[in-house]
């Protein structure tokens, strides 16, 4: 514990993160470009999603990772050991105790509280990056709100596939100003982007932090026509029954058997402890005796 | 009547080297300006000047904005400038490549500027794209190819669609039909001279090719070393030149 500064990186990083991360708060949605450190684990591991949890994290804080939703990937658990190491902090596997939670690619199950903070990891932070390369160009356009180009990825999606296919970083307006990319989470999560919980995003490769905060209007973009739908698999988890999660799909034998069952396990674990059976489910003590 | 575009003494230098000077004219609504010039005379200077891709030194450009009457394009704040570019404005480019988007289908290209003035129903913006491929003679089964898949004219077609779609009330080219075989481009000329009568368009087209302004232009100037040395009614100016310099030009025109 005493090699390293409390939660790795040296106080006066944390600082300039945090003033990243205040700004971003302070104009929901816009990319605020922050001096992003060599982390000990390579890029794409969620270097950004770390820096902004360490610059947030307190010696009192309960910390949760989830990666996909699940809280036993290699991904999720080291870098749980790895605040465990560096801060000394409580580490959690429940949503409902967590004061921070880090993220790769999912929004918890259960609504947040407006004393808990999500964090996450953001691969690319620019939405408007594959039809304009030009980093100079795109930020022009934030600052001038000129936004027809996202829409005109939307209808590409509409013209190939009939339908806006987009299923993960579905792009959003935040508060009616910048366009935003919510990192490759599920469009069913979209609508969980209004919630109580302060929302930061760190990319650490792009150098880019963003906020949303508790309350802010977020409003996936669609056409009149074809408007949003957070979808998700049409049927319910096997394990615990739940209708309302989204679900995971598993092949479970060589005849072609499947499973869909929550992404979410705290979610799941949860429900399942409370006595809710899915149809291919065993009560929950069974399972654990 | 009041003129679409007035310009007044726009000069401008790369830096001790002139790109354009001294240029003052006015365009009126349905009028066609032609610009015509050798190679490096400053034809492109000015148009973009003209556009607002390129800062002048001096002068004014003054257009006839919806809102407020004639403004200087160059001394309003760039989002202004910006909104006029994409709706009364229109730019075709010589390469097709830098007024299209090559990674976006036919129809997206088209659709770009209708969204961008927040056009948000998807059959609509459909429609008028394929409206607008028909037009300029691209069928309907082409609209979800990307340009990529598409032949040097009908690239210049599709970028002339993109532009005319929101209906400009000016469009400014840069040698629209340089680089295209000689029968593509004489086939696009046919379709750019009917879609100016029939939009009554006003544009201003920069060419080196005395035979698209002869079809196109109402009005012509004649540009050398970045300054105009004549200008007057186009079949004026082709059938009896004044200027030695223009002389030798139409002469040249006549040996190709
Ligand atoms: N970006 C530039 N930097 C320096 N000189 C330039 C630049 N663009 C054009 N020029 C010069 O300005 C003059 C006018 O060029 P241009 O406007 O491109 O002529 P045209 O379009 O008639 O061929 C030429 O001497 C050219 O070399
Ligand atoms: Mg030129
Ligand atoms: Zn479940």
């Amino acid at each position: 514990m005493t090699d390293y500064n409390f939660a790795y990186l040296d106080e006066q990083t944390k600082r300039m993160i945090r003033r990243a991360i205040l700004k971003g708060l302070a104009i929901p949605g816009y990319q605020v470009p922050f001096a992003s450190r060599e982390m000990p684990m390579p890029y794409g591991w969620g270097t950004g999603g770390v820096q902004v949890s360490a610059a947030v994290l307190t010696p009192d804080d309960t910390f949760k990772v989830i990666d996909q939703g699940a809280d036993d990937t290699t991904n999720a658990v080291s870098i749980r050991r790895f605040f465990q190491k560096t801060a000394g902090v409580k580490v959690t596997e429940a949503t409902e105790e967590a004061s921070v939670i880090q993220t790769r690619h999912r929004i918890p199950e259960q609504d947040l509280r407006d004393d808990q903070i999500l964090v996450y990891q953001v691969p690319i932070p620019e939405p408007l990056r594959f039809l304009e390369p030009s980093e100079v160009e795109t930020r022009k356009m934030h600052a001038l709100e000129e936004y027809g180009l996202m829409h005109v990825k939307l209808y590409e999606d509409i013209s190939q596939h009939g339908a806006i296919a987009t299923a993960y970083a579905y792009p959003v307006k935040v508060e009616g100003r910048y366009v935003m990319d919510p990192s490759p989470i599920p469009k069913f999560d979209n609508p969980k982007l209004e919630m109580a919980g302060i929302q930061l995003f760190g990319a650490g490769r792009e150098q880019r932090i963003y906020a949303i905060p508790p309350y802010t209007q977020v409003v996936s973009l669609d056409f009149d026509d074809y408007p949003f739908e957070a979808s998700k698999a049409d049927h319910a988890c096997d394990l615990c029954g739940a209708e309302d999660s989204y679900l995971d799909e598993l092949i479970v034998d060589d005849e072609g058997g499947r499973m869909f069952m929550c992404s979410d396990t705290d979610y799941c674990a949860g429900r399942r402890k409370q006595g809710h059976v899915g149809a291919q489910g065993v009560p929950y003590a069974e399972d654990a005796a | 009547m009041t003129p679409l575009l007035q310009v007044e003494d726009v000069a401008k230098f790369y830096g001790h080297r002139i790109g354009c000077t001294d240029v003052s004219f006015d365009l009126y609504p349905g009028e066609v300006m032609g610009i015509v010039g050798e190679s490096g005379s400053g034809k492109s200077t000015l148009l973009n000047c003209l556009a607002g891709h390129l800062t002048p030194d001096r002068g004014a450009v003054r257009f006839d904005t919806r809102a407020d009457g004639m403004r200087d394009t160059i001394t309003m704040s760039e989002p202004e400038r910006r909104m006029l570019s994409r709706t009364d404005w229109a730019f075709v480019h010589q390469h097709a490549r830098d007024g299209l988007r090559m990674n976006v289908s036919a129809g997206g290209n088209v659709g770009e500027r209708l969204m961008a003035v927040n056009a948000r129903h998807y059959g609509d913006i459909r429609d008028k794209a394929i409206d607008w491929l028909g037009r300029v003679e691209i069928t309907s089964d082409r609209i979800d190819d990307r340009p990529t898949q598409f032949s040097g004219g009908m690239q210049q077609r599709l970028q002339i669609a993109r532009n005319l779609v929101t209906g400009p009330r000016l469009v400014f080219m840069d040698e629209p039909t340089g680089g295209l075989d000689v029968s593509v481009q004489a086939r696009l000329l046919d379709l750019l001279r009917g879609l100016v009568r029939e939009m009554n368009l006003s544009a201003i087209i920069v060419t080196h090719d005395l035979a698209v302004v002869r079809l196109l232009a109402d009005r012509l100037m004649v540009m050398k070393d970045g300054h105009v040395i004549e200008t007057g009614l186009t079949d004026q100016v082709l059938d009896d030149p004044q200027h030695a310099y223009t002389q030798l030009l139409v002469s040249s025109v006549l040996q190709v």
